[in-house]
């Protein structure tokens, strides 16, 4: 076992899958010699040499239709894109190829790439380096969406997602990088050398992509979240003093729905929380799903905590981001009805 | 067995990394006014040479030479030198205070401000930019208050964004700079389009479009000239090839093309390449291509050769993925600096005039701070409302949103 942060579980990832896979390679803006933006890949290219990690033009649409294209060679292309808020020039090759290669060939082709971004708020980064696009891949039939929550889960469900046989968008929030992020902004960074989970395994495991995990036990009402809002939420938690129970998601699809079900069957009330904007969020999809398959055990209607619809502003960044705060009020909402 | 031998992928690699020597010596420059000056309606196919050549005026004694040199007074040269001093000295009062924790976020021309400096300059009221972040010497040649630029950087009451945008994407219509967006190249084409619409309208004005040397590799770049050729659209192509994007060196976005003027080329589209560090010969192509486009001839591809002296961003380090002394040994120089020098060759400046210039320029920049700072900056003092997140996202503000404004307590 070894101590690491969310970046460096990242790229123990794909170091151990480029060791085992020659058919690994790994590309991307800034991601050769310099190692990324965020450091994910630094080392890679001296360890592998540049054929198998390298510098890609700046072209979203190219890197991911070069990808496309790898795969259907044979190769396993695990993908960098800068930012999440960048992957809209490269959206047309998502969703109409990558997603479909499998269904409209029968088989013949198929696609497993993984596509890594950074997600989510948190840094100031303004409307282009702050965005939480997961729904706009859970909405198209034939992607994989994965967001862990800390370096454990980054590692193992990177690996996971690079030996799929399917594209899978991995979502990495990039305000856990360093350290669990409870949207205290104004307390000093946990790191995560401090975080259970920040206790990584330094060779090969993986975690099955489409299994949440259970991230506290309670009774009164069940949160569900993913990403940065598992630790928010479980610092509301702990702050109002109410015995939730907290599911990470892990995975957004496939989603692990007996784990929501068996838990809002037995508290009865529910609160979804996400970084993204409200309306035709991922969260519509998880109210709707309780819905149908907990009706009868509702006590209250189900609620959701979310960023604003509208463009992720610079300045009012804590005015926007759905803190504890906010998700301690929707608690309550819901205890009370 | 085949006959061929096994294939292998190219990945092209800079000359140099950390601990190597700066080498510019593949860097082919052309003598300064060595370059001829065609008629402004001569055909792409004319003036191919130009898109591989760099036109140049000031030479190395600091005298303008050749035909594309005798354009502009004393006078006027001598406001070109002041608004790049006051780019330079406005970049690094703003770093230092984005150092201080006084705003998230700073991207400098440290450089590169002949381009955008020498380029407003040909410009007329009513003419648009669609400029990316490493511009606003087109906003400061053009007198746009420093105080503006200072409250949108720091976010504070009186930005004129109300805390929106990223610190340096400004907008102004009034001067012709379209709202910059964070997303690379986009906006390439957006230029093209409002070219089109001034045709459209037989209108007189023009437009010109920017990107970086990385940003053309972008879809949206191709698709601009595509468009702007198909249409002879009134608009200028900039590419400030200014050779790295971040830690990316040029070789990756050109390829196997000789230069990034070249992609031009392919398209009939008229290109030329120009010593972005020579204010002289930055402004003598950009009144060429401007007035090409004026008269309904069509548009103009125009590389700037120049170089990114200072990190890609106040977040960037450049020494992890290039040698540090690298800026010292790019072969252009330095556009102040050489401006400075033909001013003096000229008879109308000194050194000492130039000492006291820069202390009078960075005591206006600091009066211009000072009074931004009243009025707030990123973490302390004035800060937009709470309600300016929801207000703006539609003309009129739908229920949805309004509920949400409420929710929010404002
Ligand atoms: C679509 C998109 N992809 C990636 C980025 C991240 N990014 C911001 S600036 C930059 C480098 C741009 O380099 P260049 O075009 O040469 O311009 P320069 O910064 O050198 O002026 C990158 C990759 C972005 N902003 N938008
Ligand atoms: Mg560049």
């Amino acid at each position: 076992m070894a101590r690491m942060t969310m970046i460096e579980a990242v790229r123990s990832a794909m170091d151990v899958s480029m060791e085992r896979d020659d058919d690994v390679v790994v590309f991307g803006e800034d991601v050769g010699y310099f190692g990324g933006v965020f450091r994910c890949t630094q080392g890679l290219q001296a360890k592998y040499g540049k054929t198998r990690c390298f510098d890609a033009p700046i072209s979203e649409s190219g890197i991911v239709g070069t990808a496309i294209g790898m795969a259907a060679y044979g190769l396993k292309p695990c993908v960098e894109i800068q930012f999440a808020d960048y992957m809209y020039p490269a959206y047309d090759q998502i969703t109409q190829e990558a997603a479909r290669i499998r269904y409209r060939s029968n088989g013949d082709f198929t696609c497993p790439i993984v596509l890594r971004m950074p997600t989510g708020g948190g840094i100031f980064g303004g409307q282009t380096h702050s965005q939480s696009p997961e729904a706009l891949f859970t909405h198209v039939c034939g992607l994989k969406v994965v967001v862990p929550s800390n370096p454990y889960d980054a590692k193992g469900l990177l690996i996971a997602s690079i030996e799929d046989p399917d594209p899978v968008m991995f979502l990495e929030p990039k305000r856990l990088y360093n350290g669990p992020f409870d949207g205290h902004h104004d307390r000093p960074v946990t790191p995560w050398s401090k975080h259970e989970l920040g206790e990584v395994p330094e060779g090969h495991y993986s975690i099955p992509i489409g299994k949440a995990e259970i991230r506290r036990q309670g009774s009164a009402v069940t949160v569900i979240a993913y990403g940065t809002m598992v630790h928010v939420a479980l610092a509301a938690v702990e702050e109002m003093g109410i015995d939730a129970e907290v599911i990470d998601l892990r995975s957004l699809l496939p989603l692990d729905l007996d784990t929501i079900v068996q838990s809002v069957t037995k508290t009865g009330r529910c609160v979804v929380v996400h970084e993204a904007t409200l309306t035709s969020g991922y969260g519509a999809e998880l109210t709707a799903l309780v819905q149908e398959h907990c009706f009868y055990h509702l006590e209250a209607p189900v609620v959701r905590v979310t960023g604003w619809d509208t463009p992720y502003p610079h300045a009012q960044e804590w005015d926007y981001f759905p803190g504890p705060g906010r998700v301690g009020r929707a608690l309550a909402e819901v205890m009370e009805a | 067995m085949t006959e061929f031998p096994q294939l292998s992928l190219h990945v092209p690699e800079p000359a140099v990394r950390p601990g190597g020597m700066p080498d510019f010596s593949n860097v082919d420059i052309a003598k300064a006014g060595s370059v001829p000056r065609p008629a402004v309606d001569a055909a792409s196919e004319d003036i191919r040479d130009l898109a591989y050549s760099i036109i140049r005026v000031l030479n190395r004694e600091g005298e303008a030479v050749g035909p594309w040199a005798g354009l502009l007074s004393d006078e006027e040269l001598l406001t070109g030198l002041r608004h790049m001093m006051k780019l330079r000295a406005f970049d690094a009062r703003m770093l230092m205070a984005q150092r201080q924790g006084k705003t998230s976020f700073y991207m400098q021309h440290l450089g590169e401000e002949a381009v955008s400096c020498a380029f407003r300059k040909a410009l007329k009221k009513g003419d648009m930019n669609f400029p990316t972040y490493r511009q606003a010497g087109l906003l400061i040649a053009d007198d746009y208050p420093m105080v503006e630029m200072m409250n949108q950087i720091f976010s504070n009451e009186k930005d004129p964004l109300r805390g929106r945008q990223l610190p340096i994407m400004y907008s102004s219509k009034e001067h012709g700079f379209f709202t910059i967006s964070g997303n690379l190249a986009t906006q390439y084409v957006q230029a093209v389009g409002w070219a089109m619409a001034s045709a459209i309208k037989n209108d007189t004005k023009i437009a010109a479009a920017w990107i970086g040397d990385g940003s053309t590799a972008e879809s949206d770049f191709h698709s601009a000239l595509v468009f702007a050729s198909t249409y002879k659209a009134p608009v200028i192509l900039n590419i400030v090839n200014n050779q790295w994007a971040i830690s990316t060196f040029q070789g990756i976005a050109r390829g196997g093309s000789g230069t990034f003027a070249a992609r031009g080329l392919g398209f009939g589209i008229p290109a030329l390449r120009v010593d972005g560090n020579d204010y002289l010969a930055v402004y003598a192509v950009s009144l060429w291509a401007t007035e090409r486009a004026r008269r309904n001839l069509g548009p103009t591809l125009i590389e700037y050769v120049t170089y990114r002296v200072g990190g890609h961003s106040s977040s960037d380090d450049p020494s992890a993925y290039r040698p540090k002394t690298e800026s010292e040994a790019w072969p252009l120089g330095d556009p102040v600096l050489r401006l400075k020098k033909h001013l003096i060759v000229r008879g109308v400046w000194s050194e000492e005039r130039h000492v006291q210039a820069e202390a009078e320029i960075l005591d206006e920049v600091i009066q211009a701070q000072k009074e931004a700072e009243t009025h707030g900056t990123l973490h302390a003092g004035g800060k937009p409302s709470v309600r300016d997140i929801f207000e703006g996202v539609y003309a009129e503000m739908p229920p949805h949103i309004r509920r949400q404004r409420q929710k929010a307590g404002y």
